[in-house]
C-alpha cells in the first residue's frame, strides 16, 4: 500500500476539504481543480459542513482484499448539504434500518489495512446516522 | 469512406479454462478467426483486456499473443478501458483500416477471471472505479450496481420483481448457445427466490464472471475475394464515449450519458436511427444496466426500460431481440473479452449463422459494451454486406 498517496489526501479524507468554484461558486467534492459546471479553474478550497443524507446505499458482502474483516458493511452515496454526491461507507449503524432520506453526519474511521504486509492502517471519512439530539434541536 | 468489413470471426466456450494459459486461449480464438477469414494476413493486433496484470501478473499482451500465435514482428498492443476494453480495441481497430495504416486487423479479446480468489479479483476489477475516492471506501462495481438499482426503484417507485424479464430473456437464449457458460432457462420464480449478492441485487441480476477470448479479422472490402465463404459484415458505425469515472460526479447518476451519447454518434455515422436494428447486444453486466442501457439509447423513457422486458419484446422474435447468445448474464461476462464476444454473435446473425438463436431476417445490429456504470461505452452498428 502506497504511504504517500493516502498522506496526500489527508485533507480531504480527515476534513473533507473540497473546492468552491471562483466562477460559478459550484461547490466540488472531491476537488477536481477544473469546475465540471463551468469548466473554468476552481482551485479555491473549501471545507464541507459533513451533514448530508443518504441518497442510495446497499450492502457489500463479498469485499476486496482489506476489507473482508468489516464485511459485511454498508456502503452508501451520500448527498451532501452543500450539494455534492459522496462516496462512502455507513457505520455506528447499530439495529438502526438505513433509508434513502436517512440524515447523516462525517466521522472519522479506519477504512482498511493491508493485513500483515505492514501493518498500515488507512483512516478516512465515513457516514454515521444524525445523532438525535442534532438531528431534533431544542 | 473506406467500408470496414468484419472477414473472420472466431470465439472460445466461456466459463472456467482452468486447464489451458491466456495465452493459449487468445491463440485458439485467434485461429478460429483466422481461418473463418480464409487465411488472410494480419499486420497488426490489438488485443482487449482488463485485468491480466492483476490477476495473471501478466501485462505486455500485445508482444506476447502476436508472438506466441505465430505474428511475431507484427505490430501488436493491447487497450484497456474496464469492461469496455472490447469494443475500444475494436474501435482502434477500424481505425487503423479506416485510415489505411494496415490492410488487415486481428482483434483479440482475452480474459482470465477464474484463477484467484473473489476477494483478489473483486480488488482487480475495483480498479476499474476510481482508486482515491470510491474504491477506498470498500465500494465494488456489484455495490455500485445495487445503489443505481435501490435509486432506480426508489425515484421510479418499482419493486425489484420488475427486473426479471432481463435475465429470463438472456438465460433463455444462453440454452441453445454451445459457447454459453449457463445453458440453462430461469424462471421468473427462480429469479424472486433468489439470494441476494448486494441488496436489492440478487444472484440473477449479476453476470458470472469468467474466462474467455473471442477474435475478429477486419479488413478493407476491396481486399476480400469475390468468391468469400460467408457473408461480410460491415461496420457503419464506431464510436467510444466517456463520463465521469465515478458515480458521485454526476449529476444524474441515472442517466448513463456515455451510453446515450456513444449509440448516438454510431448511429449518426451509419446513417440510421436506434429504432433501425434488428437486435441490440447490450451490456447486460447487472440487470439494472439493462434497462438504463435501454432507456439511454433511447428505446424507452426514464423509468421505462424494465417494461421492455416485461412485455417479452426483447426475445429472439420480438421487436428488438438483446443479448441473443445469452448476453453476458448467460454466455457470460469475461471482462475486456466480452465486447468482442457481442461482435463475433452480432456478425454471426447477420450472416444468417446464428442456428437456434437466429433473429429472423437481422441485417443491422447495434453493440454496445460498457466500462463501469457506462464511464466508458463502445458501440458500433454492423450491417450485412449485399
Amino acid at each position: 500500500m502506497e504511504i504517500p498517496r493516502h498522506w496526500r489526501l489527508k485533507n480531504q479524507r480527515y476534513k473533507l476539504v473540497g473546492e468552491v468554484c471562483p466562477h460559478c461558486e459550484a461547490k466540488l467534492f472531491p476537488p477536481r481543480d477544473i469546475c465540471p459546471e463551468c469548466g473554468q479553474e476552481a482551485k479555491t478550497q473549501y471545507a464541507f459542513s459533513g451533514r448530508g443524507e443518504v441518497y442510495s446505499f446497499t450492502t457489500v458482502y463479498d469485499a476486496p482484499a482489506g476489507f473482508e474483516e468489516n464485511a459485511p458493511y454498508t456502503v452508501a452515496l451520500i448527498k451532501l448539504q452543500e450539494g455534492p454526491l459522496v462516496t462512502a461507507q455507513l457505520t455506528d449503524l447499530g439495529d438502526q434500518p438505513v433509508a434513502i432520506g436517512t440524515p447523516v453526519e462525517m466521522v472519522t474511521r479506519r477504512l482498511r489495512s493491508d493485513g500483515d504486509e505492514r501493518g498500515m492502517l488507512v483512516y478516512g471519512y465515513k457516514f454515521r446516522p444524525l445523532l438525535e439530539q442534532q438531528a431534533h434541536p431544542a | 469512406m473506406i467500408d470496414v468489413v468484419i472477414a473472420g470471426v472466431g470465439q472460445m466456450p466461456v466459463g472456467e479454462h482452468w486447464d489451458i494459459s491466456l495465452r493459449e486461449l487468445a491463440l485458439q480464438a485467434i485461429e478460429a478467426a483466422r481461418a473463418d477469414a480464409a487465411g488472410l494476413q494480419p499486420q497488426a493486433l490489438i488485443a482487449a483486456n482488463m485485468l491480466a496484470p492483476a490477476v495473471s501478473g501478466q501485462a505486455h499482451l500485445g508482444a506476447l499473443i502476436a508472438d506466441f500465435a505465430g505474428l511475431a514482428g507484427i505490430e501488436a498492443s493491447a487497450i484497456e478501458a474496464s469492461g469496455a476494453s472490447g469494443g475500444a480495441a475494436l474501435r482502434q481497430a477500424v481505425m487503423t483500416v479506416a485510415a489505411g495504416a494496415a490492410d488487415v486487423v486481428l482483434v483479440v479479446g482475452i480474459e482470465k477471471m477464474t484463477e484467484q480468489i473473489a476477494s483478489q479479483v473483486e480488488t482487480a476489477v475495483a480498479a476499474s472505479i476510481d482508486s482515491d475516492f470510491e474504491a477506498v471506501q470498500g465500494i465494488t462495481p456489484t455495490a455500485q450496481a445495487a445503489i443505481l438499482m435501490r435509486r432506480y426503484m426508489h425515484e421510479h417507485r418499482v419493486d425489484h420483481a420488475c427486473f426479471a424479464g432481463f435475465p429470463v430473456v438472456a438465460h433463455a437464449n444462453g440454452e441453445s448457445n454451445p459457447n454459453a457458460m449457463f445453458r440453462k432457462a430461469i424462471s421468473r420464480e427462480a429469479y424472486n427466490r433468489a439470494g441476494l449478492v448486494s441488496d436489492p441485487l440478487n444472484l440473477f441480476d449479476v453476470a458470472p464472471s469468467a474466462d474467455g477470448a473471442a477474435a475478429l479479422v477486419l479488413t478493407r472490402s476491396e481486399l476480400i475475394p469475390p468468391d468469400f465463404l460467408h457473408p461480410l459484415v460491415r461496420i457503419s458505425g464506431s464510436s467510444l464515449v466517456t463520463d465521469t469515472l465515478a458515480l458521485h460526479d454526476r449529476l444524474d447518476i441515472l442517466a448513463f450519458n456515455a451510453a446515450r451519447l456513444s449509440v448516438e454518434r454510431a448511429c449518426r455515422q451509419a446513417g440510421i436511427l436506434p429504432s433501425d436494428v434488428d437486435l441490440f447486444e447490450m451490456y447486460d453486466a447487472y440487470s439494472i444496466y439493462a434497462a438504463l442501457t435501454l432507456e439511454a439509447a433511447g428505446f424507452a423513457a426514464p423509468g421505462q426500460g424494465w417494461r421492455l422486458a416485461e412485455e417479452g419484446r426483447l426475445g429472439l422474435d420480438g421487436a428488438l431481440p438483446i443479448s441473443t447468445f445469452g448476453g453476458l448474464k448467460a454466455r457470460g461476462n469475461p471482462g475486456g473479452a466480452t465486447g468482442v464476444y457481442q461482435v463475433v454473435e452480432a456478425a454471426l446473425q447477420l450472416r444468417g449463422q446464428a442456428g437456434a438463436n437466429q433473429v429472423t431476417g437481422a441485417r443491422r445490429a447495434l453493440v454496445q459494451c460498457l466500462g463501469g456504470p457506462a464511464s466508458s461505452a463502445a458501440t458500433h452498428v454492423l450491417e450485412v454486406v449485399n
